[in-house]
């Protein structure tokens, strides 16, 4: 939200006043504080990051001798169809999880402009974070219900007459992935509306004001005002659905285990199979990695984004 | 001012739309709880003769005290720590580390964006390595490791913000920084340190990649963790799954209810700052 980097220059001076032995006491000091943090980071963290390195250049059951086969594992994750089809499907999430929830949440924000304050502000905010607060394993199990083919939205499609549509859509070769990401969508949407709602009260009102002066139509307030004013809410928006989206575990895991077929499967989820079930540790933590790497790539455009102009 | 606007209605239906959607899922899975044990209820329909005893059925097939207090004790052993070390290295690296020291800030910010999927194969065998597979502390350590990227970098941004005069005040050794910490810092970043343990602990009590990897037995896994395991064992009772569930999700959705404020500014600030 802040950014603290203007009171990061004035740290150096502040230390280099201070006569050497402090400085170096200082300096120790310092490390006291932040050694217990990184211990931990490094331990659980660093550490097991560094292994997945080396374990992807193995040949290793978990049980037996290694054997060492450098790039090949990566090979593999780069050119296998069913490998490559599985990434495919954690960007396909990505349409669901990030853009549905962006777009509604822009609408809704648009709409609103300005805060919501009152019982109803207050009813809306509780009833929309909801899906934040519960475990996405939750989410996962509900909406199986919900896409069960005695569920509501078969239900309701055969309500409005829509019958030949019923289906189970989570088992089913051509919707299941849509149905997935459709639950990611509706655990997202009620954070991504919020954060919109609340950054576009922070647009100086007097904005809109010129634009409607200046003759400007709904839909230049929305691209020259609205747009540029949210964009750093966008950018933390895409950003938290889109690593979502890549790394999803939990939904997938509940919801389809990653059927039918492989339509579902994700990397998460992938890894999780081959390093426990298939025993093929190596070629796991080589998507381990490429899935890290990934994400990284994914994100890294979105960050310039936000932080441009501002 | 939300009054004056022409658009309001719109904005109201809209909003009215999202929370039916948002609601949906739990109405349906709360009248299908409430239907026969083991029948196919339909989507959306009152039974007839509502089953109330399946939440009490549930409850013992869940064994949901046993969940809670596991949940609890993760908890109890993952959030207090980890804003701890959080607290004090946030501390460290905003107000007494110089420039030079900056890596290793950066380090910390480098695991951000790590999915956890990413360490976890390593982990399962670092976690054997310690003997620790299949007990709560295998859950209870590595989140506190997974936890802070995200930690630090948000107690650090807070420090920032604080005024460094607070510090310069007096020329302080260690054990007076030490005293300073505890009588300065850590009251004036109440704030900070509460929406941190909100977050700490709803990730905690809904982590589930970790249990159900680490820790077989279903009573000592989380929350999460275990309602992965009733879905397999009940996965065909849709009333019993549906009960089940509804209980399993709910002590954080009470907890949010009675403090809502407080968890809405959380999730709000700790998306934007994550």
């Amino acid at each position: 939200m802040t950014d603290g980097t203007p009171l990061t220059d004035a740290r150096p001076r502040a230390l280099r006043l201070l006569p050497t032995g402090r400085s170096r006491r200082a300096r120790y000091t310092a490390i006291l504080f932040v050694l217990p943090a990184f211990t931990a980071y490094a331990v659980f963290v660093l550490a097991p990051l560094i292994m997945s390195l080396y374990y992807s250049t193995l040949r290793w059951d978990g049980i037996g001798k290694a054997r060492f086969t450098g790039l090949a594992n990566y090979v593999t994750v780069l050119t296998d169809p069913d490998l490559l089809s599985i990434i495919g499907n954690a960007f396909e999430l990505v349409l669901y999880f990030t853009v549905i929830p962006v777009l509604l949440g822009l609408a809704v924000a648009s709409a609103i402009r300005g805060h919501m304050a009152g019982t109803f502000g207050t009813l809306t905010r509780t009833v929309l974070f909801l899906p934040q607060v519960i475990p996405l394993v939750a989410a996962g199990i509900a909406w199986s219900w919900m896409f069960a083919s005695t569920g509501l939205v078969n239900q309701m499609l055969t309500a409005v007459g829509l019958a030949d549509w019923t289906r189970g859509w989570l088992g089913d070769f051509d919707f299941a992935l849509p149905a997935v990401g459709i639950i990611g969508a509706w655990v997202l949407l009620g954070l991504c509306t919020m954060l919109l709602v609340t950054g576009i009260t922070k647009i100086d009102p007097s904005l809109y004001e010129a634009a409607r002066l200046d003759g400007a139509r709904p839909w230049h307030e929305f691209r020259y005002v609205t747009l540029p004013g949210l964009r750093q809410e966008i950018g933390v928006c895409v950003t938290v659905t889109v690593i979502s989206a890549l790394a999803s575990f939990d939904i997938v895991y509940i919801a389809t285990g990653g059927g039918p077929g492989i339509t579902t499967m994700v990397p998460g989820l992938e890894i999780y199979r081959l390093a426990f079930a298939h025993r093929q540790v190596g070629l796991a933590s080589a998507l381990a990695i490429v899935l890290m790497v990934l994400v990284l790539i994914a994100i890294t455009p979105v960050q310039w984004y936000a932080r441009e102009k501002k | 001012m939300t009054a004056a606007k022409p658009k309001t209605w719109l904005a109201r239906l809209l909003l009215a739309l999202l929370m039916t959607v948002t609601l949906l899922p739990f109405l349906s899975m709360f009248t299908a709880a409430l239907a026969p044990s083991g029948s196919y209820p339909n989507g959306l329909s009152w039974p007839a003769d509502p089953q109330w005893s399946n939440f009490a059925r549930a409850f013992e097939a869940a064994n949901m005290g046993q969940l809670v207090l596991s949940s609890t004790l993760i908890v109890l052993g993952v959030v207090p720590v980890s804003v701890l070390a959080a607290t004090m290295a946030g501390y460290g690296l905003a107000k007494l580390t110089g420039g030079r020291n900056r890596w290793i800030y950066l380090v910390f910010v480098a695991g951000l964006t790590l999915p956890f999927e990413a360490v976890i194969t390593p982990l399962y065998y670092e976690v054997r390595a310690f003997g620790l597979l299949n007990t709560r502390f295998a859950i209870i350590l590595p989140l506190i490791g997974l936890y802070m990227p995200f930690s630090v970098y948000w107690m650090r941004a807070h420090f920032l913000n604080v005024p460094n005069d607070l510090t310069e005040a007096a020329q302080l050794d260690g054990a007076t920084r030490w005293k300073e910490f505890w009588l300065v810092q850590v009251p004036l970043a109440r704030p900070a340190i509460m929406s941190l343990t909100i977050l700490l602990f709803l990730w905690t009590w809904n982590q589930f990649l970790l249990p159900v990897v680490l820790v077989k037995d279903p009573s000592r896994r989380t929350m999460a963790g275990a309602l992965g395991a009733f879905q397999g064992q009940w996965g065909t009772d849709v009333p019993l799954l549906c009960a089940g569930s509804l209980l399993i999700l709910a002590p954080t959705v009470l907890l949010f209810l009675a403090f809502q404020r407080h968890f809405v500014a959380a999730l709000l600030q700790g998306s934007v700052k994550g």
